[in-house]
């Protein structure tokens, strides 16, 4: 037990020794744009993870827009870009479900002959940034850099969720990681209301499940609202900035970075 | 919308979203059943250790049974018929209702009795056969209630959930003849409208029955209800007609049974309904009751084309209604919003099909994706992916505006030039954080007001990442 203990130990600690994976982070469009922090942080988990990161510069996005609008022609060569661009590293890790879902999901549905293939091996080596963590590196050794957090609590994302069964991870790293227990929401996994473009072609409806979303959340007494996907973050935080409600959004990568120290989603430099 | 014409079609959804949101305890009630239908569904299926593999049972023998469709309906025809039935196939609505009419009128019949069936609803045979001059009577409680309102279902297996029992009260008071009485309380409710009910079932000379299964080895049907109301109508009229559609066959008794099992869990929470029927046909020599004639009228009304084309799963449904209580838009607006006979995820696919895609074209985008009702699904249907396909089809057939087209098309050329996207985004984003830089977040912003509708919009942290990256490596670089 002491010996396999001590090597977690090592496994976590900025390599000194040879990376134990070498990842290529897929940025996703609205964390470059939007929360660039978010990236900053999950380079940093990797690499306490024991990974030799690299940022391929041809990415931009996965496609999730014109895809769900049901833009298949237009989707097709971002899918093929995305492929090309990641195919020779070892894993991808996104740190966001949907994305990875529709890296993981999806490709393989929309890409026919060689490009399905050439989706399915992608698909077999791309993670989702807390189940990577959590299953793939193991990370479960306490990160002692003083930053506590506050309560939390967390909204499972739907493409997370269901396409790729993310639940446990990422309370299991807040837990063992940062020593924080979520505080649950009710009806954790019913959607936000985001939807990609539905919140544009349905505001009402949608604007009534962030409401929902934010109302449970808000039950909870919980600091901070932590989710994986930057999408259903931004529609909770721009709702409840909307209706002057007060509670932190922020992504899990920055919780479990210990970065707290930038203004939470939405919010101005007070 | 307490009152909904029926004329109103599928067009008018995006409308109705918004009025439906307006109606403050209506939208309360949808919630509460939001929480509670969900709540019961999953007791059940977590109490049933078999539900994963019967799940996958099912879908196999559906989608089996669809591709030897013909071979099952002809064996259903002939079992039906050798155990006396007649059996007649309705190509479209107006033949179905025309055959049922005239089965009605050879036996001279004025009073007709209804079990629930959503068959009939998509052909209004109601309707068809008052106008013809006939009294038919709806026998199942909720379509009762909404007959007496004059309403059409908000829901495929609870048709007037809608409706609160305050609401259901006034509408009795209203109706029946009551005299003196108040009617405290829904048993009160319910004894009244089952004295009600039963003297349309004595006297009626026709029943009418839908069916939850037809089994192909032995040509019976099979009916679950949970008041008994079913078998009223079938047993009771000298005359039975089963009005139901091609996609209900199944090869055996028992698929019929395994497909029971998870229709009725994944329905209302209940292991069993009260009561499960099986219907052989008319009454033989030896039987003291039963109907003396005895009819099938199956239905295609598009079925061909939906198992010719890319939606053919949409015909595995068991019709169990665990997508509508599982969806959030079917939730947060309520049956009625559709304007169409089915609703929720399953009418929003079934509509475009069986109406018209442009008819129907705001249903396909009634969906977040969020994959809920995938879940859920006995028969393992990919809603969300058939819902995404025929916004694919409403894209290629230009029906989704152009600003839509013309933007994602433009989107997407960008996004396949990273350079040019990052130089661009590059130039954007700094300035719309510096813009954003005190309040954090805007109000309204050109291009987006779809999003500032209802939200402000986030600004960005300053920077993209992937300036920031470059410009990071560039100095590490450097400084080696």
């Amino acid at each position: 037990m002491q010996r396999e203990a001590d090597t977690r130990v090592n496994h976590q600690k900025k390599s000194s020794n040879a990376p134990r994976f070498s990842v290529a982070l897929y940025v996703t469009c609205l964390v470059d744009l939007f929360r660039p922090s978010v990236a900053f942080d999950s380079i940093a988990l990797l690499e306490q993870a024991g990974c030799k990161v690299s940022v391929p510069s041809r990415q931009s996005c996965c496609g999730q827009p014109t895809y769900n609008t049901g833009d298949y022609d237009s989707t097709i060569p971002l899918a093929q870009q995305v492929i090309e661009a990641f195919e020779f590293a070892d894993y991808v890790v996104v740190p966001s479900g949907s994305c990875a879902g529709m890296i993981t999901h999806h490709y393989p549905k929309l890409l026919e002959g060689q490009w399905r293939e050439r989706a399915l091996a992608l698909a077999a080596k791309t993670f989702e940034l807390t189940t990577f963590l959590a299953e793939i590196a193991e990370m479960h050794v306490p990160i002692d850099d003083g930053t506590r957090l506050p309560s939390v609590t967390y909204h499972d994302s739907c493409a997370g969720l269901r396409e790729l069964g993310i639940k446990a991870q990422p309370r299991e790293l807040l837990k063992n990681l940062r020593n924080t227990e979520v505080t649950e929401l009710s009806q954790t996994e019913v959607c936000c209301g985001f939807g990609g473009t539905f919140c544009a072609k349905m505001p009402e409806l949608s604007g009534k499940m962030a409401s929902d979303k934010l109302d449970s959340a808000l039950a909870t007494e919980a600091e901070i609202l932590a989710g994986g996907d930057m999408g259903c973050l931004m529609n909770i935080a721009g709702r409840a900035q909307r209706l002057g409600k007060t509670i932190e959004v922020r992504h899990v990568a920055e919780l479990l970075a210990g970065d707290l120290s930038k203004p939470a989603i939405g919010e101005g430099k007070s | 919308m307490s009152n909904i014409p029926e004329e109103q079609g599928s067009a008018a959804f995006l409308g109705n979203v918004r009025d439906s949101l307006l109606e403050t305890d209506k939208v309360k009630r949808r919630d509460m059943l939001g929480l509670f239908m969900p709540l019961v569904r999953d007791a059940a299926v977590d109490q049933f250790d078999q539900f994963q593999d019967l799940r996958k049972q099912v879908k196999g023998v559906k989608q089996h049974t669809l591709d030897n469709l013909h071979h099952y309906l002809s064996q259903f025809e002939s079992e039906a018929l050798d155990n006396g039935n007649q059996v007649h196939f309705a190509r479209d609505s107006s033949e179905m209702n025309s055959i049922v009419l005239g089965i009605c009128q050879s036996h001279r019949a004025q009073r007709v009795v209804k079990g629930k069936s959503m068959v009939t609803e998509e052909t209004h045979l109601l309707h068809h056969l008052q106008r013809a001059g006939l009294s038919v009577v709806e026998t199942d409680l909720g379509e009762y209630i909404i007959q007496q309102a004059n309403e059409t279902p908000s829901h495929i297996v609870g048709p007037a959930l809608h409706k609160s029992a305050d609401e259901i009260r006034e509408l009795f008071l209203k109706k029946h003849d009551l005299g003196e009485r108040e009617l405290e309380g829904p048993t009160e409710m319910v004894a009244e409208a089952r004295s009600v009910l039963r003297e349309h079932f004595l006297s009626a000379d026709v029943g009418i029955i839908g069916a939850n299964a037809l089994i192909a080895e032995n040509g019976y049907s099979m009916l679950v209800t949970n008041e008994g109301n079913g078998d009223l109508c079938a047993n009771l009229p000298k005359v039975m007609i089963v009005c139901t559609t091609l996609d209900r066959i199944v090869p055996r008794a028992s698929d019929a049974m395994a497909a029971l099992r998870l229709l009725v869990r994944s329905a209302t929470g209940q292991p069993i309904t009260c009561y499960t029927s099986f219907y052989s046909g008319p009454r033989r020599e030896q039987d003291v009751d039963g109907p003396i004639e005895t009819h099938f009228v199956l239905l295609d009304n598009k079925r061909s084309d939906i198992l010719a084309s890319d939606y053919r799963e949409m015909l595995q449904c068991i019709r169990c209604g665990a997508c509508l209580n599982h969806c959030p838009i079917y939730i947060g607006v309520g049956g009625h919003a559709y304007g169409s006979v089915y609703m929720g995820p399953m009418g929003s696919v079934l509509t475009p099909l069986l109406d018209s895609l442009e008819e129907a074209q705001a249903l396909p985008d009634a969906c977040t994706a969020c994959g809920r009702c995938e879940e859920v699904c006995p028969s393992s249907i990919p809603l969300p992916d058939l819902l995404r396909d025929l916004r694919h089809e409403k894209n290629r057939e230009k029906l989704t505006p152009s600003r839509w087209r013309l933007g994602m098309k433009t989107h997407a050329w960008l996004l396949a030039r990273p350079r040019l996207y990052h130089t661009l985004s590059g130039i954007g984003i700094p300035v719309l954080a510096w813009l954003g830089r005190k309040k954090g977040s805007f109000k309204s912003l050109m291009l987006a007001n779809g999003w500032t509708d209802q939200r402000d919009f986030p600004a960005p942290q300053g920077k993209t990442f992937m300036q920031q990256y470059a410009a990071q490596r560039k100095a590490n670089n450097g400084s080696r």
